[in-house]
């Protein structure tokens, strides 16, 4: 016991800083950042982002890395099953699967992405007017895509198809014309929702004109939502492209797409599988893909759906 | 006496109600009904009342974020009803507005330093430089630090996130400020601190208020001259003290005796006013508060008593006062 020195000795007063108590070390996250940080952590949505990018890499060097053209006919080696000289096997005129593969996957993801990017814009534009004029315009601009949506889809299509003639074109015009409706009314409902905040309100106090309050308050808040369709709007215009290619409604010879592959591949189902097996899978990958990054996504984005 | 910097007369804001398959017109509520007062340079007016009285109505039509239905309203001599919507965005440099609730008053995507740039963007300060030594200006003004700048609203306590609002009002340079309940979302100690720096800036800046809340004792602390609103009429509008101290409207009167006083000794006499506050969309004729008035007389249910002045800068709207003028 004596030999301890006074116990009260031991403690030096620090005292409290006031001038850092207040500081935070941990650097200041971007609500972007913070979303990441959580998307990371969703294993499935990882995997998801992880096999989108092996399918785009593959899209932009796939038809480079074999020595046959995804075009050129070759009826000596129609057919042929997958083997080392051929990948995916060879089709009925002796097409290359592997080479024609990955360029229906440039094409198909063409499509998903330019008809997704095209219903964005068009949506945010008139759902967010729709939304945040509010009242008669509002109405009416939504009784016009109501409108539209009442169409049925293929039956417009065809029209399409007819009066404009096949093509990547028509197909993604075909795809914009009503799909940028749920795109409208998702940015109306958030519009509506957020448009009576006090942050919005504040900055209309400040003197700000709508077109700043529109697209520096309103459209980044609803963000999240925006993104999540986004991603599942993506998926759903390849498959419509698939779909439509497999009615013979596609694209024309000799370009590829997953989906004129497959309706190719049909017929030959029972002798030549792989003809309709790789691009069947591959659509379906996709697809799957994008589901899982929308669904991880929208985990992410929302604050309320975080554990 | 100073100039009144801001002079409302016969204010009216009636909200129509749709109903029906057509969205007919069906009724209509009078959330402000033809109220008057002015607010000298430098006080601060206080404005209280129940929820829905219509006091918050009032501070939106002064910044026009409501048009007005009826009345003027008269900033430094200019009619604020009649600018165009572009002078009205320039004369918003000269109002501002304090918001009630401090978590949803912020962007939550814009850092502290976008949220207090925001209005000198706006406002036509081009410089990048100036305009960051202004928010370092502006956050020091409400007592916070400069590296608050770049966090992000969720990153605050409710009082600092109400200090990044007033900053955010100031950085225009008002010279009125409506602030609609800014304390009432915060805990009693925070009130004191953002009170005190509310009366702090008016002293530096030589700020006019507008205060609307509906705690009668944050109202007496901060506020010159009070108004009491019920069902979108002003019924007392009087000097803090002599409100306080003699109320002449019975509606203050039992208001008044509804605020708790921290003494045990005293025994109050609580007025209990009997039923609610009837529907706006469907007033009582007379005076808005004869069903529930403990000192009511036969005119009150069919005349509506006009706002006098009972004393000398003591305005009431009550029959009791009605022959002494």
């Amino acid at each position: 016991m004596s030999a301890l020195p006074n116990k009260k000795d031991k403690f030096v007063v620090v005292g409290s800083q006031a001038d850092h108590a207040e500081k935070i070390n941990k650097p200041s996250l971007s609500f972007w950042k913070e979303a990441w940080l959580h998307f990371k952590k969703n294993k499935l949505a990882m995997f998801g982002a992880l096999l989108l990018i092996v399918l785009i890499t593959m899209a932009a060097i796939g038809p480079h890395i074999v020595k046959y053209d995804y075009a050129t006919n070759d009826l000596m080696n129609s057919n042929q099953p997958p083997s080392k000289e051929h990948w995916f096997g060879t089709d009925d005129l002796g097409r290359d699967v592997f080479a024609r593969t990955w360029e229906g996957a440039r094409i198909s993801l063409f499509i998903g992405i330019a008809a997704a990017l095209i219903d964005l814009a068009i949506g945010i534009i008139w759902g967010g007017i729709a939304g945040y004029k509010g009242g008669r315009v509002d109405e009416i601009m939504m009784r016009i895509a109501d409108i539209l949506y009442g169409i049925p889809n293929l039956l417009m299509i065809i029209i399409l198809m007819v009066v404009l003639g096949q093509g990547l074109g028509t197909m993604i015009l075909a795809m914009t014309i009503t799909g940028w409706i749920g795109m409208a009314r998702i940015v109306r409902g958030q519009v509506l929702q957020l448009k009576t905040q006090e942050f919005v309100l504040a900055s209309r106090t400040l003197g700000a004109d709508s077109r700043r309050i529109l697209f520096k308050h309103l459209i980044p808040n609803s963000m999240g939502p925006i993104l999540v369709t986004l991603t599942l709007t993506i998926p759903t215009a390849i498959f419509t492209e698939a779909f439509l290619s497999f009615l013979g409604l596609g694209l024309n010879p000799p370009l590829a797409s997953w989906g004129t592959m497959a309706s190719d591949g049909l017929p030959a189902l029972e002798y030549f599988p792989w003809r309709l097996f790789f691009p069947a899978t591959f659509i379906c990958l996709t697809i799957f893909a994008f589901n899982v990054i929308g669904d991880g996504l929208r985990d992410a984005l929302d604050p309320r759906l975080r554990k | 006496m100073t100039e009144a910097l801001l002079e409302v007369k016969h204010l009216k804001k009636v909200f129509p109600i749709h109903g029906g398959l057509f969205g007919r017109r069906v009724g209509e509520v009078k959330a402000v009904d033809d109220i008057s007062f002015y607010i000298k340079k430098g006080e601060t007016l206080g404005l209280v009342g129940e929820s829905g009285c219509g006091k918050s109505t009032t501070g939106r039509m002064l910044l026009r974020l409501l048009e007005p239905t009826e009345g003027t309203i008269r900033f430094e001599g200019q009619d604020l009803t009649k600018l165009s919507r572009e002078e009205m965005r320039k004369m918003r440099k000269e109002i501002q507005m304090v918001f009630q609730d401090p978590f949803a008053s912020l962007n939550p995507r814009h850092t502290v330093e976008k949220i207090l740039e925001e209005p000198l963007i706006v406002h036509g300060l081009k410089s990048k430089t100036e305009r960051k030594k202004r928010v370092q200006e502006l956050l020091e003004i409400v007592g916070l630090s400069s590296w608050h700048a770049n966090r992000y609203p969720h990153q605050f306590s409710g009082g600092q996130r109400q200090r990044i609002g007033i900053a955010r009002a100031l950085a225009v340079h008002p010279k009125l400020i409506v602030a609609d309940e800014p304390v009432s979302a915060l805990d009693v100690s925070i009130q004191a601190q953002v009170l005190n720096l509310l009366q702090d800036l008016q002293k530096e800046f030589g700020l006019t208020y507008l205060f609307i809340a509906h705690d009668l004792g944050v109202v007496r602390h901060i506020s010159d001259r009070v108004g009491v609103m019920y069902l979108g009429q002003m019924m007392e509008l009087a000097d803090s003290e002599a409100l306080y101290d003699s109320p002449k409207h019975p509606y203050t009167e039992a208001l008044l005796s509804a605020v708790p006083v921290p003494d045990v000794d005293i025994k109050k006499e609580r007025i209990v006013l009997k039923g609610d506050v009837p529907s706006p969309a469907n007033p009582p004729a007379g005076c808005p508060f004869h069903l529930r008035c403990p000192k009511v007389m036969e005119a009150c249910a069919s005349i509506r008593p006009a706002f006098r002045e009972v004393e000398p800068g003591h305005y009431a709207a009550c029959h009791l006062y009605g022959e002494q003028l």
